[in-house]
């Protein structure tokens, strides 16, 4: 009977070890990631050092702790000893720990001054945290767009099944090339967000009024999931980060597009637009950029987001309409798109939301068009 | 230490009456009683809201509340806990025991004692009404970085600013009484070095408490004036700087976090030489060790911070500062360890939460290691690996630590034995459910779930419904705890003086009669 005892308590002594070496394993899906990329290999491999070495602390630690627990246990007819101190073991132990700790700090050390590192890249991104998106820019070549979790609302809701990439999927992934020294530039539009893919072991905090920098250099191709991390608002677990590596002449087609698109973008704003095509237009955007906080059916959440149905502003007051989607409402999550988007963008969603929910027929009905919008561009800059 | 007491019976020197009693008394155990129901009567409250997150959570998807209100949830949540229960406990346990510990009739300034615990209440009825205003209530997280916090915030941040300013001046009065009553009160013969570690843990928290709640103060002032005066300290578009905002709350957050385990320290190690009959191992480094850890938490905040953009050396300074309190820490753990080697070991309620307190602080205090490697918080950094961090900290630690100073205490408190077969099965269902609550966030947090997130990737489904329903067995279990504090209060074998087997020489406290007199040494005991 004694002997089953004592090899059971072995055995429940030895069940943390096991367990946490089938997960903490480099192949668990419970562990850090390897990542792909130089950097994060080595911090996975600091990560797994400091680990172990913990471990075999703990093991010591613990051992002394229950085998001392289990042999001067009263009720075996243990006596206190009466020692209270012994100089040279506290003198040992002290020592001890602060020589564990010099050979942690040196490989960190090495690490930290491996990835650390702001030179310019061969491609630099500016990366901008928007509630509740990324907007990613390629500086060299002047364009850019957001990433917009595609997840949708009845996914969110359980009305249909979720999908394998549930809450790690966007309309358009920021791509970038293979082997190539990538450099992030990181800031932030309203709040705080912070801009993380594991597999890169890059997480920089996204904050307005600085530029943080980070980097990396992806050797395959590759799509790679992260998340914001810092806390942002509402909709925080709701903007993924999505980053498509591809291989140099794959990128260079990909921003060969984006800048014909650009100009594109660029000839729509001279064009004449019919009500049609604006309220077509900017139905979709609304859907995209604007039915997160203010709501498909224009209603809003009051008090925070307020309702844009028989508003005043959407109503009767284009121009206060056309100033609030340029520069923002201060004080409010109320972004100003003005920065970000182009003037066909602004122009056919205030002619939607002037439209749509009767706000057409019980208002003025005012179509907004690109060129006021370039007018309105115009008037500040005077 | 031996002492020699002469008891008085001052009959009409009991307490008053009726309500009036608890409202205008100026007796450290009727306050320090007020403080802890207080805390419990919290724990109940922020560990509902923990039962909304972990509800939440059970799943993918949103099922039961919205992300607005979850926000408010993790954000009060973490608040209550922090100032609303953990701080009140141990300021209570310091009331009850400060004065039978050194010998006192009573605290050094007993109106301000009053004052001290009645503004708690008013602070968090403040904090509370916010949820049921129609904007909601804080909902920016209980370090409520700005501009989140300020330009972005609901107008109810207004009473939530107001709130923290009324808990820092209760903490700081806390504070004052507590260093006068320690510097004043003791008996004769009582020198700093013979002080009792609960007492020495006290004087130097309150220190840091002294030190730092006037920089939360600072730093909710200035989010005030952000607001409503028009200022820019934390508004980049003004010139203001939101990282300002962090140095300024870590430099108060980080010694916050030890104001919260160092009186866990000073109970654990009164409990473990207690139930190992051997005096504990080397007092003098343990007073040292606490008073390092108090100093360094002046030089490591922006550990907080790593992910904000700081240059090269000062990531590597701060990486540095913080592995240096794994020695201070690592000795206090020895010297539990030692003092447990060749005792005579019981093991009680109070003994079986401080065991797990060394066990299981210890797996904090290793996470907190891993987590100061610099490149490696790359990974790390608010994830639910810094979740389980913490509450490995302050859930095994500090709150364990307060459990069972209540299990070691309540019988001297209350003149009853509590229910031992009870007690046993409350440390081992909070024990178990503890651990299947907070050790498999270590994973999902490495595997890359971000904190303060309500809602998922479908890869962490199985270890959150895990989590879940190891945290609804951890609520519940704590029912237990208040039925048996109820129950020992009101009846159980009546204990005697020393209470615990050989108590009576190791304070003045187990000298004094259980229930102990209404102001406990009239007459100053010597201490030799």
């Amino acid at each position: 009977m004694a002997y089953i005892r004592k090899v059971f308590t072995g055995f429940i002594l030895v069940l943390p070890l096991i367990f946490s070496s089938l997960i903490f394993s480099e192949t668990s899906d419970y562990n850090m990631p390897i990542g792909v990329t130089e950097v994060s290999e080595s911090i996975f491999g600091l990560h797994m050092l400091i680990f172990w070495i913990c471990v075999v602390i703990g093991v010591i630690v613990f051992s002394i702790m229950f085998w001392s627990l289990w042999k001067y246990r009263k009720s075996k007819g243990a006596v206190a000893a009466d020692f209270d101190d012994n100089f040279w073991l506290e003198i040992g132990w002290t020592v001890a720990a602060t020589l564990v700790l010099v050979w942690m700090a040196v490989p960190s050390t090495q690490v930290m001054v491996e990835a650390y590192d702001d030179a310019e890249g061969e491609i630099n991104i500016l990366i901008t945290g928007h509630q509740w998106k990324w907007h990613y820019e390629y500086l060299e070549d002047e364009v850019g767009f957001f990433s917009n979790l595609s997840t949708s609302q009845e996914q969110i809701d359980g009305e249909v099944p979720k999908g394998e990439f549930y809450l790690r999927e966007v309309d358009e992934p920021l791509v970038i090339p293979t082997n190539t020294r990538v450099r992030f530039l990181i800031t932030g539009n309203d709040v705080i967000h912070s801009w993380w893919v594991p597999d890169f072991a890059v997480k920089q905090d996204a904050i307005p009024g600085f530029i943080n920098t980070a980097w990396t250099n992806v050797p395959e191709p590759g799509i790679f999931r992260g998340a914001c991390t810092e806390l942002c608002g509402i909709k925080h677990a709701f903007m993924p980060v999505v980053v498509r590596a591809v291989e140099r002449e794959e990128f260079d087609a990909f921003i060969a597009e984006k800048v014909a698109l650009a100009e594109e973008e660029r000839m729509l704003t001279s064009k004449v637009w019919t009500k049609d095509e604006l309220m077509a237009r900017g139905e979709s955007f609304y859907a995209t950029n604007c039915a997160a906080c203010h709501q498909a059916n224009g209603q809003g959440i009051p008090p925070v987001f307020p309702s844009l149905v028989g508003s005043q502003i959407t109503m009767f007051d284009s121009n206060k309409h056309i100033e609030i989607l340029m520069e923002g409402v201060q004080g409010s999550a109320m972004a100003a798109f003005g920065e970000s988007y182009s003037e066909v963008d602004i122009a056919s969603v205030i002619t939607y939301t002037r439209q749509a929910w009767s706000n057409g027929e019980k208002g003025d009905g005012v179509i907004v068009t690109p060129q006021d919008i370039v007018a309105y561009k115009n008037r500040i800059d005077l | 230490m031996s002492t020699v007491v002469e008891s008085h019976d001052h009959g009409h020197h009991g307490p008053a009456k009726g309500l009036s009693r608890w409202l205008f008394t100026t007796n450290h155990k009727d306050i320090g009683t007020l403080y802890l129901w207080f805390s419990f009567i919290m724990l109940f409250i922020g560990g509902a809201m923990a039962m909304v997150i972990r509800a939440e959570l059970f799943q993918p998807g949103l099922q039961i509340v919205q992300p607005e209100f979850f926000n408010q949830m993790t954000t009060n949540h973490g608040l209550i806990m922090v100032f609303g229960v953990i701080m009140p406990a141990f300021v209570g346990l310091a009331n009850w025991m400060l004065p039978m510990q050194i010998g006192a009739p009573d605290m050094a300034l007993p109106r301000l004692n009053n004052l001290s615990f009645w503004l708690l209440p008013m602070a968090f009825g403040i904090l509370i009404s916010t949820l049921f205003m129609p904007e909601g209530g804080p909902n920016f997280g209980w370090t409520f970085y700005a501009p989140l916090s300020t330009t972005y915030a609901p107008s109810t941040v207004n009473f939530f600013i107001f709130s923290v300013h009324i808990m820092g001046v209760s903490s700081i009065l806390g504070s004052i009484n507590i260093i006068t009553t320690i510097f004043n009160m003791r008996a004769p013969g009582m020198t700093l070095m013979k002080m009792p570690l609960f007492v020495w843990s006290w004087l130097i928290t309150a220190y840091l408490l002294i030190a730092v709640m006037p920089v939360l103060a600072g730093v909710v002032t200035m989010m005030l004036m952000d607001i409503n005066f028009g200022t820019s300290f934390f508004n980049a578009a003004g010139g203001g700087d939101p990282v300002l905002f962090q140095h300024v709350f870590w430099f108060f957050g980080h010694p916050e976090v030890y104001i919260m385990i160092l009186p866990a320290f000073g109970i654990v190690s009164h409990i473990i030489e207690t139930f190992s009959r051997k005096p504990i191992f080397g007092y003098s480094s343990m007073v040292y060790a606490m008073a390092s850890i108090a100093i360094l938490s002046f030089v490591v905040w922006a550990h907080h911070m790593f992910t904000v953009g700081m240059p090269l050396a000062g990531e590597l300074f701060f990486m540095y500062s913080t592995m240096l309190i794994a020695i201070p820490t690592g000795v206090k753990v020895f010297n539990w360890v030692a003092t447990m080697f060749r005792g005579s070991i019981t093991f009680e309620t109070p003994m079986l939460f401080s065991i797990a307190f060394v066990a299981l602080f210890t797996i904090g205090g290793f996470s907190g290691l891993m987590l100061a490697i610099v490149p490696a918080d790359f990974q790390y950094h608010d994830t639910y690996f810094v979740v389980a961090h913490f509450h490995y900290v302050l859930v095994p630690g500090a709150l364990f630590g307060i459990i069972a100073a209540a299990y070691y205490w309540l019988p001297k408190w209350t003149g009853n034995m509590y229910d031992e077969t009870l007690g046993k099965l409350h440390f081992w269902l909070t024990f178990i459910s503890v651990n299947v609550t907070f050790f498999p966030m270590h994973f999902v947090g490495l595997a890359g779930m971000p904190r303060r997130y309500p809602d998922y990737a479908l890869q962490f489904a199985d270890f959150n419904a895990l989590i879940s329903v190891g945290a609804f067995m951890f609520g519940i279990t704590q029912l237990l705890f208040l039925f048996i504090v109820i129950k020992t209060i009101r009846s159980g074998k009546q204990a005697k003086p020393e209470v615990w087997e050989g108590a009576g020489d190791l304070g003045l406290e187990w000298t004094l009669s259980s229930p102990p007199p209404y102001h406990s040494f009239t007459v100053q005991p010597q201490v030799k």
